[in-house]
C-alpha cells in the first residue's frame, strides 16, 4: 500500500509568503491570548487549597463535583485520597477569598448533600513552590531551544538553526495560544508534553533539512526553491507516516488515558498537528530567505581543494 | 551484501535476552505486606518472630509468606483488607518499640532477585507511597533562640563594662536584665540596641530593681521562624536523600508546615523512622559539683536536670546547653582504632569548634554528656488499644519528648572540631545516629501531623488508564504498520516490541520511579521509534522507485536513513535532557523514559530490524522483489 506516489514537485516554496502570512496571524492571535487571557495554571504553579473530605461510606465522586460545579466551584477537582471514603478537593487561589472562607464554604456545600461528611485537612499550597516551578519551566524551555540551535549550527549551518528554532518557538506558543484561549489547565504534566513538542518539532524539521543538504550536493541543476521542493515532496510520505503513527498513540492516550494523561495528550495533538506544518512551510522558507546558497552546504575540503589549483 | 557477520546476531542477543529477563520482575505484581522494624532501642530477633507469627494466628488472618532478614520481619497477605487488619493486630501485640509499617512487596521469584532483577519502582500517583504533613514546632524554635540571646546579652554587657545583676529568658517570652540603678541600665540599653538592633528594648520596674525587657522585634521573629523551616526542609531532604527515594518531594505548606511524599518507597518502616524520629543533640557537662542522690530524693539543684542514661541509670547534668546540633556539619559511622567498638565521628562548624575548644579546655578530666532528644508522636489508645478519638473525631495525638544520655565520655583533652561519640552498641547504630547528625540537626523539633499511605484506589485506576492507554496504541501501530508496509511493517513492530521491552527492562535496572507521565514518555517514545522505521522503509520505496535492485535498495535504504536518524534523535534528545536537569516531579519521571527510549529505539529500529530483513532476504540469489 502506498498513499503518497507523488510525481512531480509540489511548489512549497511558492506557498510560502502565503503561508508566512497565515503563520505570523496566528503567532499573533496565539501571543495575543497569552497575554489578554493567560494560562489557566493548575495548582502545581499557583498554589492553591486542598480539603480533605471524610465519608462514612463510599464516597460518590460524580455527585459531590457535581454539587460543587452547581455552586460554582467549575475549576475544582475532585479525587479519592487515601481510601474510597476519603475525597481530595483542591481549588485554586481565589483572590479576595482566604483558605479558610473557601474550605468552609465547600464544606457546607458538602454537608448539606451529606451531614457525615466530615472536613480532616485544610491545605494550602504556597505559592513560591509554584514560582521556581515557573521559573524552571522557563529556563528549560530556553535552555533547550539554545541547546538545539547550537547542534544544528555545528551539524548544518546557521541558517538552519535559525529556521528550525522559530519553526519551533512557533509551534510552542501555538500551543501555549490554544491552551490560554480555551482556558484548559495548565500543569507540569502539560509543561513536559510543551517541552518534548520542542524536541519533537525540531527532529521532524531535521528530517526535511538533512533532505535539503543532500539535494544541494546531489542536484546540479535547479533553482534554491526547486531544490527544497523536492526535499520536502520526497520526505512527505515519511512525514505524514511519523505523524501518524505517533498520533495513533497520542490519541490513544486521549481516549483512555483517564483525567491526568488527557491534557497532556492534547497538547502533544496539537504540537503534532502544527509541528508538521511548520517543519515543511515555516523552517524551510526561512532558510530559503535567509540566503542558503549551494557553497554553504559543500563538504568544505575534499571538493575546493581540487579548484583552487592555478 | 545484506549479511550480518555472526557477531552482530550475537551482540543482539547478548542485549535481548538479559533485557528480557531483566522486564520480567514486571509480570509478577506486588504483593500487600507488613513490614516490621525496631526502633533505636529493640532488636527483631527469633522472639519477635515468634510473636508475630502468635499473634497473626490468634486473630486468624491469613498469611502468605512470612519472613525475617536483617532488616525485619516482612509478612505478606493476600489483600489490602487483611494487610490493614494484620497491621493493628501486630501493632498491639508489639506495643509501641516496634514500626509496623504497610509496604508493598514484589512477588518476584526468588532467582530474579539473586540476580538483582526488580520491578520498576511506581510513584505516589500509580501506587501510592508514603505522604507527610510535618509541623515545624516553631515555640520551641524561638525559644532556643532567645536562649542562646541570653548568652549574647551577657556578652556585650560584660564587654562594655556595664553592672548589670541578671539575665534570664522569660517564660513568657523575652528577655530580661536586671539593672541596680538607672545609669547603669541606660548605658546597657545603648550598647544592647547598637549591638542587637532586632531586639525591642523596653523599661521596666520590679520592686526597686531597674529591668530592661527585650523582645524579639516581629521582623525578627518571621525571619528566625522563616530559618527554622528552612533549616528544617533542608534537613528532611537529606533525610530523604539518604533513603534512596527517587523523585521525592518535600514542599513548604503554609508557614510551619513541610510535606514530605515518597512514592514508591519500599522500606516505609525505615522513612517513617527516619523522617519521623526529629532528633537533636544537646552537649552539655555533667554535674559533678552536687550530690546525685540528694538530686535522685528530689533536690535537684538550681541550674541542673536529671536524666538517664542508655541503661537506665540516673545522671545529673547541668541545665546550660554548650552546643546543640545545629553546629554539627558532618557525622559519619566508623571503628574506634584504639578501643575497637563501633563510633561516630562528628565534625562541628566553626562556631561549635570554638566553644569546644574553650570548654573542652577548661573541663578536661570531667565528663560531658551527649543528651539524644527525640519528638515522636503517637496516637493516644484505649485500654483495648483502640485509639481515642477527639472531639471533632479524629484520632488524640500526643507528643512525647524523649531523652535521653547517650554517651557521657569523660573529657580526655582539649577537642575542637572533630570528636567522636564512643559507647555505642553496634555499627548499625552508628550508622543510624551518625545518619541523623549528618542530615543536619533540626533548628526546631518537627513532629508528623499526618501520615498516610497513599491507597492503591487511586493508583491502581491511573496504572490501568496507563497500560491500557499504551497498549491501545501499541496495537493500531501494529496493525497500521503491517497494512502498510506489509513484511517490512512486521518486522518494525517485531522492532517496536524489543524497544519497548528493552525499554521498560533498562528502567527496572535504574530502578527509576515509573509515574503515570513516565508511562506516557513511552508511549511516546513507542509512537515516535517508528519514525526511524518509516525513515528507512521509504528510503528503501525510493531506492527501488530509482530503479536500483532490492538488495541494492535494502542496503542504500537502511545506509542513507542512518544520518537523518542520528540527527533527529540528539535534538530530542537534547530536550530530554534538558527537561530531566530541569524538571521536577512528573516532568522528570517523563524525561526519563524519553530519554532512554530514545536510545533503546536506535538500536532496535537499526539493528534488531536490519538483522531480521538479512534473515529474511540476504541470502536469497536473484531477488525480484520485496514485501514492502
Amino acid at each position: 500500500m502506498e498513499f503518497f506516489r507523488i510525481k512531480n514537485d509540489i511548489p512549497f516554496m511558492s506557498y510560502a509568503g502565503v503561508t508566512s502570512v497565515v503563520s505570523a496571524l496566528t503567532f499573533v492571535v496565539a501571543i495575543y491570548f497569552l497575554f489578554a487571557k493567560g494560562l489557566n495554571f493548575s495548582v502545581d504553579f499557583t498554589g492553591g487549597t486542598a480539603m480533605e473530605v471524610g465519608y462514612t461510606q463510599t464516597a460518590d465522586l460524580a455527585k459531590i463535583r457535581g454539587t460543587l460545579h452547581a455552586a460554582g466551584y467549575i475549576d475544582v477537582t475532585v479525587q479519592n485520597f487515601g481510601s474510597s471514603h476519603d475525597v481530595l478537593i483542591r481549588l485554586p487561589v481565589r483572590p479576595g477569598v482566604t483558605s479558610a472562607a473557601l474550605s468552609e464554604q465547600v464544606i457546607g456545600i458538602l454537608h448539606s448533600q451529606d451531614s457525615k461528611a466530615a472536613l480532616r485537612r485544610v491545605e494550602f499550597v504556597g505559592p513560591q513552590v509554584g514560582q521556581e516551578l515557573v521559573n524552571d519551566g522557563g529556563l528549560a524551555l530556553i535552555l533547550v531551544s539554545i541547546g538545539i540551535m547550537l547542534y544544528l549550527a555545528v551539524r548544518f549551518e546557521w541558517r538552519f538553526a535559525v529556521g528550525a528554532i522559530i519553526a519551533t518557538i512557533h509551534d510552542v506558543l501555538i500551543i501555549l495560544g490554544c491552551f490560554a484561549f480555551f482556558q484548559w489547565e495548565f500543569s507540569l504534566t502539560v509543561l513536559a508534553a510543551v517541552l518534548a513538542i520542542l524536541g519533537y518539532s525540531v527532529n521532524d524539521t531535521v528530517v526535511v533539512f538533512d533532505r535539503i543538504r543532500e539535494n544541494f550536493r546531489r542536484m546540479r541543476t535547479g533553482s534554491i526553491a526547486q531544490i527544497i521542493d523536492n526535499a520536502i515532496t520526497r520526505t512527505l510520505s515519511r512525514t505524514i507516516m511519523t505523524h501518524v503513527t505517533t498520533q495513533l498513540m497520542v490519541f490513544s492516550m486521549l481516549f483512555f488515558g483517564g483525567e491526568v494523561l488527557f491534557y497532556f495528550a492534547l497538547a502533544l495533538t496539537i504540537g503534532i498537528v502544527i509541528g508538521t506544518y511548520s517543519s515543511v512551510l515555516v523552517a524551510s522558507p526561512i532558510v530559503m530567505w535567509l540566503g542558503i546558497s549551494r557553497e554553504d552546504l559543500m563538504p568544505t575540503k575534499k571538493e575546493t581543494g581540487g579548484d583552487t589549483r592555478p | 551484501m545484506n549479511r550480518y557477520p555472526l557477531w552482530k546476531y550475537l551482540l543482539i542477543l547478548a542485549i535481548v535476552v538479559p533485557g528480557l529477563v531483566y522486564f520480567m520482575p514486571n509480570l509478577y505484581g506486588e504483593d500487600p505486606a507488613i513490614q516490621v522494624s525496631a526502633t533505636r532501642t529493640t532488636k527483631v530477633d527469633a522472639t519477635t518472630f515468634a510473636q508475630v507469627e502468635l499473634a497473626l494466628k490468634t486473630a486468624g488472618h491469613e498469611v502468605v509468606a512470612l519472613q525475617r532478614d536483617d532488616k525485619g520481619i516482612k509478612v505478606r497477605f493476600r489483600d489490602t483488607d487483611v494487610q490493614l487488619k494484620a497491621r493493628d493486630t501486630v501493632q498491639r501485640a508489639l506495643g509501641d518499640n516496634y514500626t509496623v509499617a504497610l509496604n508493598l512487596l514484589p512477588a518476584t521469584p526468588a532467582w530474579l532477585g539473586w540476580i538483582k532483577a526488580n520491578p520498576m519502582y511506581l510513584g505516589l500517583d500509580l501506587r501510592g507511597g508514603v505522604h507527610f504533613l510535618m509541623q515545624v514546632d516553631m515555640v520551641a524554635a524561638l525559644k532556643k533562640a532567645e536562649e542562646r540571646y541570653v548568652d549574647d546579652l551577657r556578652g556585650i554587657l560584660r564587654d562594655k563594662k556595664v553592672r548589670y545583676l541578671t539575665v534570664a529568658r522569660l517564660e513568657s517570652g523575652g528577655l530580661e536584665v536586671r539593672f541596680r540603678d538607672t545609669a547603669e541600665r541606660d548605658k546597657g540599653r545603648e550598647a544592647v540596641r547598637k549591638e542587637l538592633p532586632e531586639l525591642a528594648l523596653v523599661d521596666g520596674q520590679k520592686g526597686n530593681e531597674l529591668l530592661l525587657i527585650a523582645r524579639l522585634t516581629d521582623q525578627a521573629m518571621t525571619e528566625k521562624r522563616k530559618f527554622a523551616l528552612d533549616q528544617n526542609i533542608v534537613a528532611l531532604r537529606n533525610r530523604v536523600n539518604e533513603l534512596g527515594v527517587a523523585e521525592p518531594v518535600i514542599q513548604q505548606q503554609g508557614i510551619d508546615r513541610i510535606v514530605v511524599q515518597l512514592p514508591g518507597v519500599q522500606d516505609t518502616a525505615k522513612a517513617k523512622e527516619i523522617i519521623g524520629r526529629t532528633a537533636t543533640l544537646e552537649i552539655t557537662l555533667v554535674d559533678e559539683e552536687h550530690d546525685l542522690g540528694a538530686a535522685l530524693s528530689g533536690h535537684v539543684p538550681a541550674g541542673a536536670k536529671l536524666y538517664k542514661d542508655r541503661r537506665g541509670q540516673p545522671i545529673l547534668l547541668k541545665k546550660q546547653v554548650i552546643y546543640s546540633g545545629d553546629n554539627i556539619i558532618d557525622a559519619a559511622a566508623g571503628f574506634d582504632s584504639q578501643q575497637g567498638g563501633p563510633v561516630a565521628h562528628i565534625t562541628l562548624d566553626a562556631r561549635g569548634a570554638a566553644i569546644n575548644q574553650r570548654v573542652t579546655g577548661e573541663n578536661v578530666g570531667k565528663r560531658m554528656a551527649v543528651v539524644y532528644i527525640e519528638i515522636k508522636s503517637e496516637t493516644q489508645l484505649d485500654a483495648r488499644g483502640n485509639p481515642v478519638l477527639d472531639a471533632a473525631g479524629r484520632p488524640q495525638r500526643n507528643r512525647v519528648r524523649v531523652e535521653e544520655v547517650i554517651t557521657a565520655p569523660v573529657i580526655r583533652e582539649q577537642i575542637g572540631k572533630r570528636f567522636q561519640i564512643t559507647g555505642l552498641d553496634s555499627i548499625e547504630e552508628a550508622r543510624d545516629l551518625a545518619l541523623l547528625l549528618r542530615a543536619g540537626a533540626l533548628a526546631a523539633p518537627v513532629e508528623i501531623i499526618e501520615e498516610r499511605t497513599v491507597g492503591p484506589s487511586l493508583g491502581a485506576e491511573n496504572i490501568v488508564k496507563g497500560f491500557s492507554s499504551t497498549m491501545y496504541g501499541f496495537l493500531a501501530i501494529v496493525v497500521f504498520m503491517a497494512v502498510y508496509y506489509k513484511w517490512f511493517g512486521v518486522i518494525s513492530s517485531v522492532a517496536l516490541t524489543v524497544n519497548v521491552l528493552l525499554l521498560v527492562s533498562v528502567l527496572s535496572m535504574l530502578q527509576a520511579t515509573l509515574t503515570l507521565p513516565g508511562i506516557a514518555g513511552i508511549a511516546l517514545t513507542v509512537g515516535m521509534a517508528i519514525d526511524a522505521n518509516v525513515l528507512i522503509f521509504e528510503r528503501v520505496r525510493e531506492e527501488l522507485r530509482n530503479g536500483n535492485t532490492p538488495q541494492a535498495a535494502i542496503h542504500a535504504g537502511y545506509a542513507r536513513a542512518f544520518a537523518t536518524i542520528m540527527d533527529s534523535n540528539i535534538t530530542t534528545l537534547i530536550a530530554g535532557v534538558a527537561l530531566f536537569w530541569l524538571g521536577s516531579g512528573p516532568v522528570r519521571g517523563f524525561a526519563v523514559t524519553l530519554c532512554i527510549g530514545i536510545i533503546t529505539s536506535m538500536f532496535s529500529a537499526v539493528m534488531v530490524s536490519r538483522a531480521i530483513v538479512n534473515q529474511t532476504y540476504g541470502r536469497v540469489q536473484r531477488l525480484t522483489g520485496l514485501s514492502i
